[in-house]
């Protein structure tokens, strides 16, 4: 019997790489998980955008839920999820910071002027120092942090009605107890 | 009309292709003689009706017809003719057509070259060739056609890819599928050995021009990608393990293991079983080379557009093909005699170690590109955290792959050397001696030359300064051995083409070495801001820069530079590289401008304008490069010299003496075990 | 046209008077370290490019932000570390070692070692049931025919 078992190994090899390739048909090869996910949110003293004279950082936010949206006025597709968190502001759900990245300072208030401002307020990172230091690759990025300043949650890319109510605020709502 | 008539013809080749697949096959188990001549009527139609189809999209492509949905997203008006009929293949739908064409191709060509086989055999290879056909003809009615009508027409086409408008994508992908392909004829001969249960060495002989030509295609289609890459990317790199490369690479290297292996079971009857896994193992991965190209589990810069059904099918079908075919095999391959007799050290067994070698490199790329995906897997599925997830790069690749090549090249040396059943390693190490001694020679000498020591360097050369040394040696005594009154030109027509065919090969496999290890130890790159008039000195070239003027196309808008070469005080060459911008895809893309020689190329490719009307300049020297690809055009000669051998062409009338005296059907005698190749 | 003619007259005397021009970076050393260290790691943004391949803005940025971590003294490993903390394991081409990764830094070896092992054993093995099978009536047709084939060849 062994004798013919060991014709059978090459079927056995190529059902397992079958298997894996079948789950790899599920998943996204470009997504890429953050290692800072559970991990303190990276510390930051960033001016506003529309006040230099203020400065804001991440310890003042320690106690609350709250998101951190990347997002810039050279980004396409900012423009492409700023609804969505306008719609979020409006109903007081959860507080949202934005991190103006890689920007100038009239281009982004200028953005908001014309588009609408969500955010509690925006820090103004324009040589990307912070967006570095959270690992931005591709604006827009969202972050859900918890009341110890922990990063929860990650989202890359343009967040979608779909995604904020089926992942970002129940995560904000179990967050909140 | 035309593209309706294309789709009529692609589903009657689809119905030819099912008669193919089931009666053949049927008739040669049943032993239905008027079943088994359908095999090659069939083929014969299933290839005209295949041309039809690919002819009527080549019609769309050429006349501008953007109401078909593929050519208004592959082709533009201002597209030049040889870029729009190369978009036929520019695209998903279209290149699997080619596959197909390609298949329906191969299928003629064994219908036609067939006339020494068995009818059961030539029924049950068509039959199965007949089987794939049926797998990818589904596959683009399916999932991809490339007829779908777009209502209504667009105005114009999206354009083709600019990285695609050139003339190595004109031939690399018709050259590169006319390997994945014939790799569909090894195994439709294996599977139809399989399904006699004749596991002759008829088979083997039969079968093995087949791989090599497959082989030769294969080999000429990874070149061209690659120099493909070298030229158009614009940076000068060669071979970067992308899974795509990787995809072509991997049934390659199995190939060429397959061919090694076919040759000791041509000539000692010895390895059939494992000849016909790797026969198996060599298509399963062109099949999953094609999943991984266009399912979009890996990302690469060469993968196609995908959606999830075409991964499914594909799957699915590659799924079906190895399970059934590695089923078959587990059935079949333990009644399978032994063959020849051979001791430990003989030709047998350093064959077998090339075999394990070449086995184990494919093994390591294979687990290189899909260990991201094995790692995705098991943290979706709860196994492993998700922060596991690997990107395997090429300095993996390059430190798994480059030691293997070592004992590789060595044992290339010695086996052509070794005899059959049974060598003695001293002697033939004294007989190599001199080969030793040039090997460590030009080992030394070579770098120094070059103007730098460097291990790599040595050891490359060391590489292909043995595999040169040893071969000679082995012509010298091979021509050496013949009668004395006999010429030297009469000597060497006396060898057999294919005895000359594996030296070629084996020296193509040493001018790709020396190519690529003199080039990246020894190449310079120098990255500079040029105003008018500036000079960079490379080596003892000097460059410089004379401006940019602006340079209208057919579909682009492009700045182009000139630069002056001089040698010297003596101008050896202008350049012009581009910054192109092509209109409809809005795409930047660098055309680099090379001046190539065998002993270097200097390569010069245009940045970006930067203040003061100065240009950021890359020029590269880039010493042997060339000898990268001529490596390979020697690789795929040889396996040319090889598929025209003698004994591939006129076998029959031996043949037929000795079934006279064995049964039919029983492993056919072999060659003598004194000869030399 | 205008300005390639011009540029083509200015050019005419020979390359003597011409000057040398600067490098891109300011520190060519620096850029060749930098260059180094971006061929190992994946731009994140592309299709399976490093970031010494990529021309994309992130990887610009990328490579520059490097070269600022290198002026201010990091060594190689150090930036490497700095990247992969920020951005994951899956920004390193090169994997590092671990738990994961140890089948597949090891499995080609351990291929090779097992393939190796597998032909001697077979050699060996298959070397005594040659031996000891006794010359059966096939055999013996099949030693006649190659007979005859030898004499046949002689020729060839």
């Amino acid at each position: 019997m062994g004798r013919y078992l060991r014709y059978l190994i090459p079927l056995a090899v190529f059902l397992l790489l079958a298997a894996f390739l079948w789950q790899g048909l599920k998943l996204d090869p470009r997504d890429i998980p953050s290692p800072l996910v559970n991990k303190p949110a990276p510390q930051f003293d960033l001016p506003l955008l529309a006040d230099p004279a203020v400065h804001i950082k991440r310890d003042e936010m320690l106690g609350q839920v709250w998101l951190l949206n990347v997002w810039a006025s050279w980004c396409v597709s900012c423009r492409q999820e700023h609804p969505v968190f306008m719609r979020l502001a409006r109903q007081n759900i959860v507080p949202i910071y934005g991190l103006n990245y890689k920007d100038t300072r009239e281009a982004g208030i200028n953005w908001l002027n014309d588009f609408g401002n969500p955010y509690v307020a925006s820090g103004f990172d324009v040589n990307g120092r912070v967006g570095l230091d959270y690992g931005v690759y591709g604006v827009p990025e969202t972050y859900v942090i918890d009341k110890q300043g922990v990063i929860r949650y990650k989202h890359t890319g343009p967040v979608s009605d779909e995604a904020m109510m089926t992942t970002i605020v129940p995560l904000v709502k179990e967050l909140n107890g | 009309m035309i593209p309706e008539i294309g789709q009529f013809a692609l589903i009657v080749a689809l119905c030819l292709a099912i008669m193919q697949g089931v009666l053949p096959i049927a008739g040669a188990g049943f032993n239905i003689q008027s079943w088994m001549g359908l095999a090659r009527p069939l083929a014969t139609g299933q290839f005209l009706f295949v041309v039809v189809a690919f002819g009527c999209l080549t019609y769309s492509f050429i006349n501008n017809d953007f109401s078909v949905l593929y050519v208004a997203s592959h082709s533009n008006s201002q597209l030049p003719l040889q870029y729009r009929i190369a978009g036929v293949w520019g695209g998903h739908e279209g290149s699997l057509l080619l596959w197909v064409a390609m298949l329906s191709l191969w299928g003629l060509a064994v219908a036609n070259f067939s006339k020494n086989l068995t009818a059961e055999m030539v029924a049950r290879v068509l039959g199965v060739m007949g089987l794939i056909a049926i797998g990818f003809m589904l596959f683009i009615l399916m999932t991809s056609n490339p007829f779908d009508r777009l209502l209504p027409a667009a105005p114009d086409g999206r354009d083709l890819n600019p990285l695609l408008q050139d003339f190595g994508l004109i031939i690399h992908p018709p050259m590169l599928y006319m390997g994945y392909v014939g790799l569909s004829v090894t195994f439709s001969f294996a599977i139809a050995a399989l399904l006699s249960g004749r596991l002759d060495v008829a088979w083997a002989r039969w079968s093995r021009p087949w791989t090599i030509a497959a082989w030769m295609f294969l080999a000429g289609g990874i070149a061209l990608g690659s120099w493909w890459a070298y030229y158009e990317l614009g940076w000068g790199g060669w071979w970067f393990w992308d899974p795509v490369e990787n995809a072509s690479f991997m049934p390659w290297l199995v190939a060429t293991a397959l061919i090694h292996s076919l040759a000791v079971t041509e000539k000692r009857g010895s390895f059939k079983s494992w000849s016909i896994l790797l026969a198996i193992i060599a298509f399963s991965l062109s099949l999953l080379g094609t999943f991984l190209v266009r399912s979009g589990v890996i990302t690469s810069v060469h993968s196609f557009a995908t959606d999830p059904t075409r991964g499914t099918f594909i799957l699915g079908f590659l799924v079906v093909v190895v399970v059934s075919s590695l089923l078959l095999y587990a059935w079949r391959a333990p009644k399978v005699g032994l063959g020849g007799s051979f001791e430990m050290i003989s030709k047998e067994t350093m064959l077998l170690v090339n075999n394990v070698i070449l086995t184990v490199a494919g093994a390591a790329v294979l687990l290189g590109t899909i260990y991201p995906i094995i790692i995705e897997g098991l943290s979706s599925m709860g196994y492993l955290a998700a922060t596991n997830k690997v990107s395997v790069g090429a300095p993996f690749f390059n430190i798994v792959f480059v030691p293997l090549m070592v004992p590789l090249v060595f044992m290339m040396g010695l086996g052509p050397l070794a005899r059959w059943k049974q060598a003695s390693l001293p002697d033939m190490l004294v007989r190599l001696r001199w080969a030793f001694g040039t090997t460590a020679l030009v080992a030394i000498i070579m770098p120094l030359l070059m103007g730098g020591w460097s291990w790599l360097a040595a050891l490359g050369m060391a590489l292909a300064g043995w595999i040169v040394s040893a071969t000679s040696y082995n012509i010298y005594s091979r021509l050496k051995s013949g009668r004395a009154d006999e010429l030297l030109l009469a000597r060497i027509k006396s060898c057999p083409t294919s005895y000359w065919g594996m030296h070629v090969a084996h020296l193509g496999v040493a001018v790709s070495i020396i190519g690529v290890t003199l080039v990246t130890q020894y190449e310079t790159e120098k990255d500079v801001r040029m105003h008018i008039g500036d000079t960079v000195t490379i080596s003892d070239y000097t460059f410089r820069f004379d401006g940019v003027t602006d340079v209208t196309g057919p579909n682009y808008t492009a700045s182009r530079g000139l630069i002056r070469v001089f040698r010297g005080d003596y101008e050896i060459k202008v350049m012009h590289p581009e910054k192109r911008i092509y209109t409809v895809q809005t795409m930047p893309m660098t055309e680099a401008d090379i001046d190539t020689n065998i002993w270097r190329d200097l390569y010069v490719s245009l940045g970006e304008p930067v203040e003061g009307g100065a240009w950021i300049v890359r020029i590269y020297h880039k010493p042997f490069v060339v000898w990268i690809w001529f490596g390979a055009i020697f690789m795929a000669l040889g396996g040319l010299l090889a598929v025209v051998d003698r004994r591939y062409r006129v076998p029959a009338r031996k043949e037929a003496k000795v079934k006279v005296t064995a049964e039919p059907g029983l492993a056919k005698p072999t060659v003598t075990a004194t000869e030399n190749s | 046209m205008k300005r390639y003619l011009i540029a083509a007259l200015l050019c005419l005397p020979l390359l003597g008077q011409a000057k040398e021009a600067e490098y891109s970076s300011s520190d060519p050393v620096m850029h060749l370290r930098v260059m180094e260290i971006s061929a190992e790691l994946r731009c994140l943004v592309c299709q399976g490019q490093s970031l010494a391949d990529s021309h994309s803005d992130f990887a610009v940025d990328m490579r520059n932000q490097i070269q600022e971590m290198m002026e201010g003294g990091m060594s190689n490993r150090e930036v490497t570390n700095f990247l992969v903390e920020r951005y994951g394991e899956t920004i390193r081409y090169r994997p590092s070692l671990n738990s994961t990764t140890v089948l597949l830094w090891f499995g080609p070896g351990l291929l090779l070692v097992i393939g190796i092992g597998m032909l001697y054993f077979n050699v060996s093995r298959r070397k005594k049931q040659v031996q000891n099978q006794p010359l059966s009536a096939d055999d013996q047709r099949r030693a006649e025919a190659m007979l005859e084939q030898k004499s046949g060849d002689k020729q060839a």
